[in-house]
């Protein structure tokens, strides 16, 4: 087999346990959250997804049927020998996964408004790509980006005079008003940054970075602490039908802003958070890191 | 003990239920989207199925077809109810069915002729495709499968399918309306309390 053939193998099977396995910290929050609630409603509910992520595994199947569209989020060593081939190598990942996991159909091209049938179109996988000097190691994060918490996700520029009052209104109001459909609880993401751009990019980071981890920065960590819990007091519940929690987590990522802009952006990830993060090794060793005692 | 409406589903079945329970749906159970909405209510075609007292889901389905020609339910999940919303009454009116399943609310309109029509809908946790499909038994039929797998009028026998949770009752009750305002009023209070601690602009 070939270095490229045994990349792709190995890529396919790891979105095959995405797909149908939820990442640890998500299900230590899940359970942390489960046993706060009260309601008969939430803990009904609760119960219904911890017997869904069972049934996935031993049925095999995807955990929801919106397997979302595949982004692939990669911190790529500049010594990895794949590392001119890695778009194609994705791609042909994903055309395999769609019949073998088997994935939704998820990707329409825009204009021409056709579903594709096979998850890949214009730059869909999405690819985005952190370059790491003198490595030959590959990092690759795979979400499944479904309709229902993508459809939230916003971004906008404030006045500096609104600045982080006007940033936690702004995330507030979005969960509020159109999280509720997103699937809670839900992973919030925040990005602080200039312009929509770069603060979106950051909220998406933010978003799938773990569950339970901090911004280094202690003043981000604390706020961070702070935004979950006044979410959490909003008492969305799971599915929006109340409780007492609403997130899993608010994670932050931040950046230097130009003086006169003030960029916020929020990005929301739903219960079923499927994200995994795979390392490559030069020889293409692998090291599962999101979903233990999982080897491909 | 689990609360189970059984089709057909008569009035008298469902207007005592309140915003908030949780029953389950045994028998017959049919989805119907968007497309499969306006079909029915625009151009007034007419499923053999007769949905008489009976379930409709909001949701589009990955199914399988297995060798002796039967169907297979892989993965079955609710999509959101308020696409509907738009036909939802004068589907109901002319099908006469009594539940509607889905994620999330329905707006005023489907809320006002749950009360004058007498029908419930009902929240099936989002998410929980694998859950929802080993609660159907059989796929006894397909209609209008020229609008595709997740839009086509799959007809089910379901069994104790659920945690469903009324979302909108015959009473003119809707708790997704309830919760909106609960959550904007908590939402004003607890942002209060944060303010002060965000004093890291300099001047």
């Amino acid at each position: 087999m070939t270095l490229n053939q045994d990349f792709v193998k190995k890529v396919v099977a790891f979105i095959d346990i995405v797909a149908k396995v939820l990442p640890d910290d998500v299900v230590k929050r899940l359970e942390e959250l489960r046993q706060n609630e009260k309601t008969e409603i939430a803990k009904e509910i609760y119960s219904c997804m911890f017997d869904n992520i069972e049934k996935a595994k031993e049925l095999n199947r995807p955990i929801c049927q919106d397997t979302g569209v595949i982004q692939f989020y990669l911190k790529v060593g500049t010594k990895f020998p794949l590392i001119d081939e890695l778009e194609p190598l994705l791609k042909e990942s994903v055309l395999i996964a769609t019949n073998s996991v088997p994935l939704r159909h998820n990707a329409v091209e825009t204009f021409k408004e056709k579903n594709t049938n096979n998850n890949v179109g214009l730059h869909v996988p999405y690819i985005e790509y952190d370059l790491i000097p003198n490595s030959d190691k590959l990092e690759l994060t795979v979400y499944m980006a479904g309709g229902g918490c993508s459809l939230p996700g916003r971004a906008t520029v404030l006045m500096p005079s609104a600045g982080y009052h006007g940033a936690v209104d702004f995330v507030a109001n979005t969960m509020v008003d159109w999280g509720i459909n997103a699937c809670p609880p839900l992973v919030i993401g925040v990005g602080f940054g200039t312009c929509v751009a770069s603060s979106a990019k950051l909220a998406k980071k933010a978003s799938l970075r773990a569950v339970g981890s901090s911004n280094p920065d202690p003043q981000v960590a604390q706020l961070e602490k702070d935004l979950a819990k006044t979410l959490d007091n909003i008492g969305i519940g799971p599915q929006g039908l109340s409780g007492s929690s609403s997130v899993m987590c608010v994670n932050i990522e931040n950046m230097a802003r130009h003086p006169s802009a003030f960029g916020v952006g929020v990005s929301f990830g739903c219960w079923a958070h499927r994200r995994g993060t795979i390392v490559f090794d030069k020889d293409l060793n692998t090291e599962i890191l999101t979903h233990k005692g999982y080897e491909i | 003990m689990k609360k189970i409406l059984k089709t057909p589903i008569k009035t008298e079945d469902i207007e005592n239920l309140k915003i908030g329970d949780i029953v389950y749906l045994t028998g017959l159970l049919v989805t119907c989207r968007d497309t499969g909405h306006k079909r029915r209510v625009l151009s007034g075609v007419v499923p053999k199925t007769d949905l008489k007292g009976g379930a409709v889901f909001h949701a589009g389905p990955i199914v399988k077809k297995l060798d002796n020609g039967k169907w297979e339910m892989v993965s079955i999940g609710p999509t959101t109810s308020m696409r509907m919303e738009k036909f939802e009454k004068e589907f109901m009116e002319v099908t006469g069915a009594k539940l509607v399943i889905g994620k999330g609310g329905m707006g005023e309109k489907t809320t006002k002729a749950a009360k004058e029509d007498k029908f419930v809908h009902a929240v099936f946790p989002g998410g929980n495709a694998v859950v929802a499909a080993t609660q159907v038994e059989e796929i006894l039929d397909v209609e209008w499968g020229d609008l595709g797998m997740p839009e086509a009028f799959w007809v089910m026998r379901v069994k104790e399918f659920g945690p469903l949770i009324i979302s909108i009752d015959t009473k003119g009750n809707n708790l997704f309306e309830n919760n909106k305002k609960e959550f904007n009023k908590k939402k004003i209070e607890e942002l209060e309390k944060l303010y002060p601690k965000l004093e890291f602009m300099k001047y």
